[in-house]
């Protein structure tokens, strides 16, 4: 048993909170994200040179060596300061299922570009009607010749504004929501047939609705095995909670820091308000939730390595319990700062908006809940 | 004991259900409170209803009391409810206006009280201070007599709705030496066009302008807007508090708020099934329910209460809490239940001048705003801890 983190691990943390603390303060940030791109290309290349978009990949796929606790530091520190771009999309998730399923030419085409930092990839899962279930799939690819086409439109598709190709998951047979007959395609943004509307998140971020009109794609663009791809779906979403889940606790963290702080410097009836009881236990529940959560994020990033079985329940448990952890450690650090928590001149609010999305990102608390219960 | 209507109720709540139907404002029906509602919606359905007579129910007859009992005042706000009516804004109608008739002079009745009827006059609330939430009392902004005006200085903060306000009540510091501070607070009226006042917007998280900061410098207001005694200002704060707090439980717009959000699960889907027929989500909404229920006929016992003479006491408090805690849950099952439709950002998009076809489906546009913006609710009007800390005081004893 160990929690420690190689020397390499922490030399990249300090860096990142380095890059964090220099350029990312929460001014800077609010002024990017209102800004007409939304993100800062700069950061991302910054990213790519100190070899963070290398972390998690494998000498030979061209990265760095390292795997999903590397990710997990990458993405405490995005927590820590809601940094936006989309590590988690293009690394991940679009990393992920190249490092796992894809072809050499495949590699050689994509990986480098994500390590480079010179694309950035979306994952297009969800759609309208599918709610959590990732089988649910109303989007289809059809084979023609040597190519597929694609129809279907997909919701909410975190940073694809920013990308130029997208990892889109669709039906090459059966019905709706049969595990059989799932397809994951690469599909280059400027594709004919792509139309995408691009919009701002509440706590943001950019995504679009992707609408696929008869997009053609070549055989080569399949990842993986044709109508057999929910199991590798499935994992790689496993390995976004485990990040995802890292970076509700670096916000989590920070939010209750301020929190505390906070209550330090406010004074009513002439005492600090952190002087009162009753606030004090609930820092100290906020404080025991987040390390609740740590631990949770630490457990479904270790399990990712394990049976299938283990890796989805531990997937599902952290899902679950930070889930939780994020919405109450949002909404007591909001009353805690009391009108000031309510403005959008505090960075409080900010973290509060993203630990919300947070708990709907990857299915919610229910939806793994149903999860831990069927594996159970 | 028993929960029916009489004849006499039953009759009452046909024709007040009639006449909202047939005149609530078309355009607004069910769109409750939103962050991009213009002045003049907001203020529609209080000058329909100042108009008919009904905009003023609780005050007394004398004053333009519609003379309604409780039972059929809770009869009405349920049936405004149906609706999701955007109900006139408390400042003037629950606030100000019983402090203006209880304790003002003739000249201020009727000077303000016909304005607050008719909707025609907007009021606001200068009681916080940067300094000054939950202990009010400590507030700075002070009101200084020269000759027959009061000279006042000072930073009022969160200000509902200042921008449109015509006037504000506000309350100032008139004798900075008082034994405690509580005694030397004074109730003034304040026209808002006096020169001296500036409103600044304060944006909140889920991107709407309601609340301001609103800076007096050398305001010179008559002495004739002191309401009441000099220096008992805070009597008369406390007395406007607790009638805040007993509508503040928002049942009958809660109960609305139940059905919709069943309308919403109806809708959304999972695994191919309503969600709403989901065990884990309908057991959320039937919780929700449960709990509310049990506010209802704490409210319709505080109200029996009221009838038989009793003033609301402080388990207001309780109705407060528990109201509050019920809105925001609301929320945040609606939220839940449109999945990702939470996340997209509408208010931005029409920022943008973007003339796009809206993203996800209607009722999922506002959702995550909403949620953000009840947080509120257990933070004004006292905060939840504030009330705890009554109830701790007044009713437990310790
Ligand atoms: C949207 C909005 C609209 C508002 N509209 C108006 C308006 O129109 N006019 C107006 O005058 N004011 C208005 N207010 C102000 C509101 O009344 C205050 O925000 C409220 O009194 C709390 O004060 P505060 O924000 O300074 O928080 P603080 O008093 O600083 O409180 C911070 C936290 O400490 C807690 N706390 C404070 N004291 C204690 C204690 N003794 N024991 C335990 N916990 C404690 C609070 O509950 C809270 O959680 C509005 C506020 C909001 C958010």
């Amino acid at each position: 048993m160990d929690f420690n983190f190689t020397e390499e691990q922490e030399m990249v943390r300090d860096g990142l909170s380095r890059l964090v603390r220099e350029q990312y303060d929460w001014d800077t940030r609010r002024e990017v994200i209102a800004s007409e791109s939304g993100w800062r290309p700069e950061v991302w290349a910054q990213l790519a040179e100190l070899g963070i978009l290398g972390m998690p990949f494998s000498e030979e796929d061209g990265g760095f060596g390292g795997g999903a606790v590397d990710a997990l530091v990458v993405m405490e520190e995005f927590g820590k300061g809601l940094v936006v771009e989309p590590f988690i999309p293009s690394v991940v998730c679009a990393g992920g299922f190249l490092k796992h399923a894809g072809s050499s030419e495949q590699k050689e085409e994509h990986l480098g570009a994500i390590i480079d930092g010179s694309r950035v990839y979306a994952f297009a899962y969800a759609e309208p009607r599918g709610r959590y279930n990732l089988a649910d799939l109303e989007t289809t690819a059809r084979k023609e010749g040597g190519d597929y086409v694609l129809n279907g439109h997909k919701a909410v598709v975190i940073a694809a504004p920013w990308a130029s190709h997208l990892v889109v998951t669709a039906r090459t047979a059966g019905e709706r929501r049969d595990s059989d007959g799932i397809s994951v395609f690469l599909v280059d943004k400027s594709a004919d047939g792509v139309v995408t509307r691009d919009y701002p998140t509440v706590d943001g971020r950019w995504a679009s609705e992707v609408y696929l009109e008869n997009v053609t794609v070549p055989a080569s663009a399949l990842v993986g095995e044709e109508g057999a791809a929910l199991p590798l779906i499935e994992q790689v979403v496993d390995e976004a909670i485990a990040a995802a889940s890292a970076e509700a606790c670096g916000a989590m963290k920070v939010a209750h820091a301020m929190t505390v702080e906070y209550s330090r410097q406010r004074k009513q009836f002439g005492v600090p308000i952190g002087s009162f009881q009753v606030l004090q236990h609930r820092m100290v529940d906020m404080y025991t939730e987040y390390e609740q959560s740590v631990s949770l994020a630490y457990l479904a990033t270790l399990k990712l390595d394990g049976s299938e079985r283990e890796r989805k329940l531990a997937a599902s448990t952290a899902k679950v319990r930070i889930g939780q952890a994020a919405q109450y450690v949002g909404q007591e650090a909001i009353q805690i700062h009391g009108g000031m928590g309510m403005t959008d001149e505090l960075a409080i609010g900010s973290y509060f908006k993203r630990l919300t999305i947070f708990e709907s990102e990857f299915g919610n608390v229910d939806h793994h809940m149903k999860r831990h219960i069927a594996l159970s | 004991m028993n929960l029916e209507f009489t004849p006499e109720e039953v009759a009452f709540r046909k024709e007040v259900r009639a006449f909202i139907e047939e005149n609530y404002p078309k355009h607004l029906a069910d769109m409750g409170m939103r962050e991009d509602m213009s002045p003049e919606d907001m203020v529609a359905w209080h000058k329909v209803l100042g108009e008919k007579g009904w905009s003023v129910p609780a005050w007394p007859t004398e004053y333009g009391g519609t003379g309604w009992t409780p039972t059929q005042r809770y009869i009405w706000s349920e049936e405004n409810a149906r609706v999701n009516a955007f109900m006139p804004l408390p400042f003037g109608v629950s606030m100000v206006g019983p402090v203006i008739y209880t304790f003002g002079n003739e000249a201020q009745k009727e000077q303000h009280l016909p304005g607050i009827r008719s909707g025609d006059v907007w009021w606001c609330q200068g009681y916080s201070e940067p300094g000054a939430g939950s202990d009010l009392a400590s507030l700075k902004t002070t009101a200084v007599r020269d000759g027959d005006h009061y000279v006042i200085n000072g930073q009022k903060t969160w200000t509902t709705l200042a921008q449109y306000a015509d006037w504000g009540f506000f309350l100032c510091r008139t004798d900075p030496d008082a034994a405690k501070p509580q005694e030397g607070i004074s109730f003034i009226l304040i026209d808002m066009k006096t020169p001296g006042i500036e409103v600044r917007p304060i944006k909140l998280i889920d991107g709407g302008y309601e609340v301001n900061e609103t800076w007096l410098t050398d305001v010179r207001v008559p002495v004739e807007n002191l309401v009441g005694e000099e220096n008992k200002g805070w009597t008369y704060a406390k007395f406007l508090l607790a009638h805040e707090r007993s509508g503040i439980a928002g049942v009958a717009r809660s109960k609305r708020g139940v059905e919709k959000l069943r309308e919403i699960a109806g809708s959304e889907v999972l695994d191919g099934e309503p969600l709403m027929s989901d065990f884990d989500f309908a057991r959320k909404v039937s919780q929700l329910e449960i709990d509310l229920a049990a506010l209802e006929i704490t409210e319709l016992r505080t109200l029996a209460g009221e009838q038989a003479g009793k003033g609301p006491g402080p388990e207001s408090s309780i109705l407060k809490i528990k109201g509050t805690e019920i809105q925001q849950r609301l929320t945040e099952l609606t939220l839940e239940a449109v999945g990702s439709y939470g996340t997209p950002q509408y208010g931005s998009i029409a920022d943008a001048g973007s003339n796009q076809y809206p993203v996800g489906p209607e009722y999922a546009q506002h959702s995550a705003a909403t949620y953000f913006n009840m947080r509120k609710t257990s933070i004004y009007g006292g905060s939840n801890e504030i009330q705890r800390n009554i109830i701790t005081k007044m009713i437990l004893g310790l």
